[in-house]
Formats: C-alpha cells, structure tokens, sequence
C-alpha cells in the first residue's frame, strides 16, 4: 500500500492504494466515481476512457503510480468544460443512448476529438472513436451528435 | 383490524398521500416485503404500477428490464397517456421481482422474445385508463357532479364549471374508489404520447456517469467475488495451492463452490483489484475427468457429416421427390457454416446478494427475474418470497442475461451463503464472459434447390446441424416437438416465401458447450441463408432482388411485402445511382412478428466489407415511440454486423475456448457498422410487435448479398475472414 495525491475534476484527492491498482479502480472503489466503467480491462474497449493530462486514456491500464500530478478530469466533471457540455448535450439532444453503459468513455472521447479537431470529417471520427466500443451499436447517432455538438461549439453556442 | 391485500394497499398508500394502482387488486397472495433502502433510497411500492406522490411525480413500474431497448419510456409512455399524467412529471422505474410483474403471456418476469411492448400495451393502457377514471371519480364527487361531465389534461381533471384540481390533489380520495373492472380506452387519435418521437427517460444520467448499473452497486461492508472457473466446462477442482493468493492485501476467504457444471474457486477481497490479483496467484489442479473436450474442428466435420442427411422433420409440403425431377444443372447446392457468437454485453456480468439466514437480498440486471429468483432460493435454502430481487439497469443483455441455469445468481449466492450477513458482490471479468460460454450455437446448414424454368425454386431441401437451446431447460416440453427445437428452425421451417415443394430437418448434437439465445436466437443464421439464396436465386434469374422477392413470398405475407413495398419507394433513387464500386445488397425478414426490408450501399476498403448507407423498412404495428424504434434499428444492424466480423467468433480447441477477450473476439467498432441508417415505419394501427431483436437478422446477409456483386464470390463460412 502507498499513498497517493490526485486532482480529480479540479479537486485534491488522497488513496491509500496497493500501487499497481489501475486508476479505473481507484476511481470507482475508493472515490466512489463510478461513471467511468470497466469493460475488458485490457484497453480494448474504451469504456474507461477519462483523460489524464488532457489526453484521453484508458483507465483500466494505467497504474496509479503512474499517473503522477497529471489533472485527471473524468465523466463527472466534463460538463465543467464547454465542449464537454456541449458533447452531453448534443448527445442528449440526439438521443444517442441505449443501454449507456459505454457512452461516459464515447464522450469522453469524442471531447477529446472536438478539442483538438474542431470540424471532425467522418474519418477524423471514425479514428478518434475507433476504440470505444458499443455493443448496442448506436455509432451512427455518435456520429450525428458529434457533428452537431461541433457546429454548436463552432457557433460559438459552448 | 382485518384488511384484506386490496384493502392494506389502499389503507397504506392512501396514508402517504399517493395512489397506488395494482394490476390483480383482489389477489390475497402476501405482499412481498419492501427491500431494504439503497442508494439513493427508493422504496417499491409492492405489487403496484402508479404511485402518484404528494409532489405531483408520478413513478410508474416497469415490468422489464431496461437494457438499451427503451422500455423504461416507452411503457411509462403508454400509461401517461392513458391516464393523461403530465409527461414532465413521469418517472419509470424497473420493477423488482414479484407475480404482479410477470408477463402477461409468458407467465415469467422476462424481457424475451422481443415482447416487452408486444405483450404489456394492452396491460399498461388499462393501467393508466383504471388509474384516470379513479381520479375522474374522485373529482366528480368533490364538484358533486358526475365523471362523464368532467375532463383531463396533463395531470389535471377539469369540472364542468371551471373547477380544476390536479391528480396529486385527488390521489388520497381517488385511492377510496373502487377499481373499475371495465375502462373504454383512448382512440389512437386521441394519443398524446404514444406514436410520438419522445426522448428517452434515462439519457441525462447515461450522460453524466450518474446513473447506477448494477456493477455500480455499492453497499456498506460489501465485499467483491471472483471465482476461478475449471478450463474445460465441466470441470472439477482437484487441489487449490492459495497460499500466495492469500498474501495479497485485501483478500478475505478463499474457498471451493459448485458450479452449475463442475466446481470452481471463489475469492472474496474488499475490492475487485485484489480479488483479481489473488485470483491469478490461485495454482490449481482440475479433475477433467469423464469431460468432453469439445474442438471446433472435430465439431466441423461432425455436424458436417450429420448435414448430408436428413434429421427430425421441422417443415415439409408438397412433392418430397420433387428434387430428384430437376436436372442436375439446375440444382443449387449450399453449405453454410456458423460459429459459436458471444454476446459480450458492455457491462461486464454480475450480481450482488445478501444473505441473512431467513431471507436473502439480491440485486441483479435480470432478463430472468423469476428464474434468477427461483435459483437463488434454492441454494440458500428459502422460499422465493423471502428473496427479495432489485432489477438493476443493465449495460447490454441481447440474451445473455436470461439464462435457464441463473449460473451467476447461483455462484453469487454460494457465495453469499458462506458470508452471512455481508453482501457480495460476484463479478465476471471480460474474459471470464468471452471464455464462459452460454454461446450462440455453432450451426451447418445444407442446402439444395432445385430452379425451375422461371427462375423460381421447384424443390428446396434444407438441413440444420445445431445444439438445442431448449433440450434439458424447463422450456423443453414448450418449445420442443418431435426432436425439434423451434428456435434452431425459426426462419426456415416457417418461411413465408412459397416454396411449394420444402423439406426442414434438424439434428441436434450434444456438445459440451452451455449455449444460449442471442439476439434474435435461430433467426441469426436461418435469415442469412434464406436470404443469401434467395439473393442467388434472384441473380441467376436475372431478376431485381426486391422485385425477385416480391414475386416469391407468399399473398399473405403482409408485413415483408409492405416493407419491401415502402422500401422500393424511400431508396428508388438512391439505389439507381450508388458510386462506382459500391453495389447493393437487399435482404428482407419477418421475425417476432415484425417484418424488415433492408438494403445496404456497399464497397470494400482495405479489404473489408464498408457499409456507407443502410436504409431500413420496418413493419411493427403500432409504433409506440418511433424515435427509440428507429434507434433501436439504426443499431441493431451494428449488433447483428457482429457475425460478419473478422474476429467474429468464438473457437475451441481441445475443450478450450481460444477468444479471452476482446483482443481475440472482436466485436464491431465504429468503422465496420453502416456510417448512416435510414428507417422508414409503415404506418399501421395493429397491435405493435417487438424491435429488439428485428433489426439484427437483416443485416449481415444484405451486406454479403452486396459483396457478392462486388467480387462474383457468395459467403457462406462465417466469420467473413476474407473476402
């Protein structure tokens, strides 16, 4: 066990956790956040997506003392930010959710896309989205509410 | 004082303020105890479907699971409307275990069969009209006047002379009038929500990492379960060394517990990463003794040597000779190949149950509540009603949360049983799920036709080779007949195009494998080869295939026609002028009662198949909420793209599974399903049928249909590995 200091969605954090503990379980087991989700484990399918340092990355891989005083912004706190307002709104608007299981990791990556793309073409999304997983299927309303979150962003609407 | 059931609930609930509505009100069966309060609290009011609070929030039970497919909305939809409840103030809520909840045909709590709507309309209509003419009464007697001069809208009764009061206002007295045995229900033209595109309930919470699945469960002193599982089904454990697994900080018990087949190791930790750690320092030996090792290799030429001849009869009409009239360059000879498929639901498989000696407390996302029910009493030794079941929302199911064997509610509550007093959450990781099977069964088909001059099929000679999902469950002496497992046939033995002169048969080997329905069940391949031949046959006759198609079904195979009727209509255009290189592929199927015509604009990039457009006709009654119907489409053709999958499947070699993960069992991602899906509903004003499981059989032989334009090739070994 070790202790480890954490700025969660802007806020100081303390875990006593075995160190190779991956951040998706600290997240969910010992800070109670249970909005990023653990799916395969093995970074496959995306549905842990949170980002560490501004990079979108798969939390079921990455030990906690590798994350370091790298900010980590997860599900919870996106709507803090104005694109990732933008994505939940778009992706409410849209009605993009089914089962909803994988969609805190596809808008955590579709944030992410919009951040550094700000007119994503269907094959910006198709790669940015390539790894978040849905096994309902619901990727063509994905696509939809992405475009439409960016047209609101790039009006300026976020 | 001595109140019967009908009179405790309205006695109770009349108290608190709200009305509580229960379907069978003159039941004198004991009222099922109220769980214990979780996070956040909510409390079930027990066998009833409308609680209307003193706040003006109307909670509306929903008797199914919500997975994905909407029901949570579209069922509190049906009964707002009926009851003319403010939608604004409507919330669904999933319905714990109990009879009241069953469903009204299948005498089970289930979502299967693609029924939640099909089989609750009629139910939650009644529900919601009961619930207003109750209010209406109440009003009427406070105006002193009578219900038929009174009138509602959202949540509001209205008097003749301008009174008004609001169904929250009327729940205590409404409570005291006796439930109308009879109601006259709305005109569709009066529909306020059903038939309307209406946004889902649950989006804000799936969006915000609000919303609690059952993974997310978390109870004071709950500790999490992994168990080892023997390598080859079946399999028994022989000796466990944990002596290491016990070292990991964290870990609380370590023991052996019975498998539905065979026995595997249980670890309980504090938290799931010292419960997996732990679990990967087990050394165990296992006893595989007397346990088939199944390969699908060997599997292969098995059921491909069971294929060449005929099995248990499943259909037959007409002339049973009629093949041996056609000449042999007219024949048609074609064998199909399908693997085993998982289902690979998002949210990992789990359950979490408490148990308290005489009573147990189980929370699960359960297609199968009364089954999960049954089975976790029977381990611990009570009575059902003593357990007491939370349905939880549930990340994906497609089948895999039904199971005749509650294999997961069993090993959490074995696991229960030894930590009395301590809930315990039973988690199986991903590739526990890959490599646990409950599969789709591998099938072969043998196909031969026999073309007549016209191009339309004169004989059709047609066996399956496939594991029984049924043979062995309780579901054996309803849906076997004869040797024949309907859900294998289903598709084919029923076929509604004319094929005068038919013969199905099936065989049905036991393998060790558990195999289980997957979304859409035996529709998955016997849709695919029906409509990969038929796709053939059209071609040869140098026919258009929706044309083709037409000709061929039956006069009164109403729903396919009217799909690929409105189909022709929405894609006359588009599908005259597709880009070079890109051809089109059609297919067109009838499953539970709902037809769909589909067809697809394709090309092949990087050597696979690309889906740039789907457009979907949809014949389903009633639409109750065309917006989830038209997801639930636009989807379900990204679930059924599973089967055409490089990776697409789930192998075994000397009795083990070779997938562990997704690495291995590959699912579609975002690049392989359609980059756009039109849907089109027929209007109609019968009674709706299913869309859970529809939209899954049409897709995969419409995009092979396609590629057989594309290179002159026809698929018929799944996964597709190469083109």
């Amino acid at each position: 066990m070790a202790t480890f200091q954490l700025t969660v969605n802007g806020q100081r954090r303390e875990v006593n956790v075995d160190p190779s503990t991956p951040l998706l379980w600290v997240l969910r087991e010992d800070l109670k956040m249970t909005g990023t989700k653990f799916g395969c484990g093995i970074s496959a399918c995306g549905a842990c997506t949170v980002h560490v340092g501004g990079v979108a990355t798969r939390s079921c891989i990455v030990p906690i003392s590798h994350v370091g005083d790298r900010p980590i912004i997860t599900i919870e706190g996106i709507s803090n930010d104005a694109v990732g307002r933008a994505v939940q709104d778009a992706w409410v608007d849209q009605d993009v959710v089914q089962c909803g299981y994988c969609q805190s990791g596809q808008i955590m990556s579709a944030v992410a896309l919009l951040k550094s793309t700000s007119r994503p073409t269907d094959q910006n999304i198709e790669e940015s989205m390539g790894g978040n997983l849905c096994r309902c299927g619901t990727y063509p309303r994905i696509r939809a509410a992405i475009k439409s979150a960016a047209a609101q962003i790039n009006k300026g609407g976020a | 004082m001595e109140v019967n059931r009908r009179g405790f609930l309205r006695v109770s609930f009349a108290a608190a303020g709200g009305l509580v509505v229960s379907l069978y009100l003159d039941r004198t069966a004991p009222a099922q105890e109220v769980g214990m309060p979780r996070q956040p609290a909510k409390v079930y009011p027990p066998d009833a479907f409308v609680n209307i609070r003193p706040d003006g929030m109307i909670t509306i039970q929903v008797n199914r699971l919500e997975f994905g497919q909407g029901v949570q909305t579209a069922l509190p939809m049906v009964l707002a409307d009926e009851m003319d409840a403010d939608w604004n103030n409507v919330i669904g809520e999933l319905a714990p275990a109990a009879d009241v909840y069953k469903d009204p045909l299948f005498g089970i709590q289930i979502v299967g069969g693609s029924g939640s709507i099909a089989h609750s309309y009629q139910q939650y209509r009644e529900l919601g009209a009961k619930t207003r003419a109750m209010l209406v009464a109440a009003a009427a007697d406070r105006w002193k006047t009578t219900p038929d001069k009174c009138r509602t809208e959202a949540g509001v009764v209205h008097g003749p002379s301008g009174q008004s009061a609001t169904y929250a206002e009327l729940a205590g007295e409404a409570a005291r009038k006796p439930v109308p045995a009879t109601v006259r229900l709305k005109n569709p033209s009066e529909f306020r929500l059903v038939g309307k595109r209406v946004k889902r309930l649950d989006s804000r919470p799936k969006c915000d990492g609000s919303l609690k699945f059952g993974l997310d469960l978390d109870l004071p002193g709950m500790k999490v379960a992994l168990v080892a599982h023997p390598p080859v089904f079946g399999g028994r454990v022989k000796k466990v060394n944990d002596g290491e697994a016990r070292r990991v900080e964290g870990v609380r018990e370590i023991f052996e517990i019975p498998l539905a087949k065979g026995s595997g190791v249980a670890v309980v930790a504090d938290k799931y990463w010292p419960a997996k750690q732990a679990r990967s320092l087990l050394n165990i030996e296992w006893d595989l003794s007397g346990v088939e090792a199944a390969d699908s290799t060997e599997l292969w030429t098995r059921y491909k040597q069971l294929g060449q001849t005929p099995g248990n009869v499943a259909g037959a009409r007409g002339d049973q000779n009629a093949l041996e009239k056609v000449a042999a360059g007219n024949r048609i000879v074609a064998e199909y190949e399908f693997p085993f498929l998982a289902h690979s639901p998002m949210e990992p498989l789990n359950t979490t149950v408490r148990f308290d000696g005489d009573r147990a407390e189980v929370w699960a996302g359960s297609q199968f509540q009364t089954v999960d029910q049954m089975a976790v009493a029977e381990v611990l030794g009570l009575k059902p009603e003593q357990v007491t079941f939370h349905t939880e929302m549930a990340g994906g199911g497609f089948g895999r949360r039904a199971v005749t064997d509650s294999h997961v509610q069993r090993e959490a509550s074995e696991i229960a049983k030894r930590l009395k007093g301590t809930p315990v959450k039973l988690v199986w990781s991903r590739e526990d799920d890959v490599r646990g099977g409950y599969y789709r069964p591998m099938h072969f088909h043998r196909v031969e036709i026999g073309v007549g001059a016209d191009g339309f099929p004169v004989a059709w000679n047609h066996v399956i080779v496939g594991q029984s999902l049924l043979m062995g469950t309780p579901f054996e002496s309803m849906l076997v007949k004869n040797g024949v497992d309907e859900t294998a046939t289903e598709g084919t033995a029923d076929t509604l195009y004319n094929i005068t002169n038919m013969h199905v048969s099936v065989h049905h080997p036991k393998v060790n494998v558990p195999v289980l329905w997957w979304r859409s069940v035996g529709h998955t391949h016997n849709a695919f080869v029906m409509e990969t031949l038929i796709d053939e046959l059209a071609t040869r006759a140098k026919m258009d295939p929706i044309a083709y198609r037409r000709k061929l079904l039956k006069p009164d195979a109403k729903k396919p026609l009217s799909t690929l009727d409105l189909l022709d209509k929405q894609t006359a255009a588009w599908r005259s002028r597709l880009p070079k290189g890109h051809a089109l592929g059609i297919s067109c199927h009838e499953s539970f009662g709902t037809g769909v015509a589909c067809a697809v604009d394709v090309s092949i990039e990087n050597k696979r198949p690309k889906i740039h457009r789907a457009v979907l006709a949809v014949d389903c009654g009633v639409a109750v909420n065309p917006l989830t119907i038209e997801s639930q489409f636009q989807a379900g053709v990204g679930f059924g793209l599973t089967q055409l999958m490089a990776k697409g499947a789930i192998t075994l070699k000397n009795g083990i599974v070779e997938q562990r993960n997704f690495d291995g069992y590959v699912p579609p991602y975002i690049g392989d399903a359609p980059v756009a899906v039109d849907v089109h509903i027929v209007p109609s004003a019968e009674a709706p049928t299913g869309c859970g499981e529809p939209p899954v059989p049409v897709i995969s032989p419409a995009v092979v249909n396609a590629l057989a334009r594309l290179t002159g090739k026809r698929y018929r070994s799944l996964p597709l590995v190469s083109i």
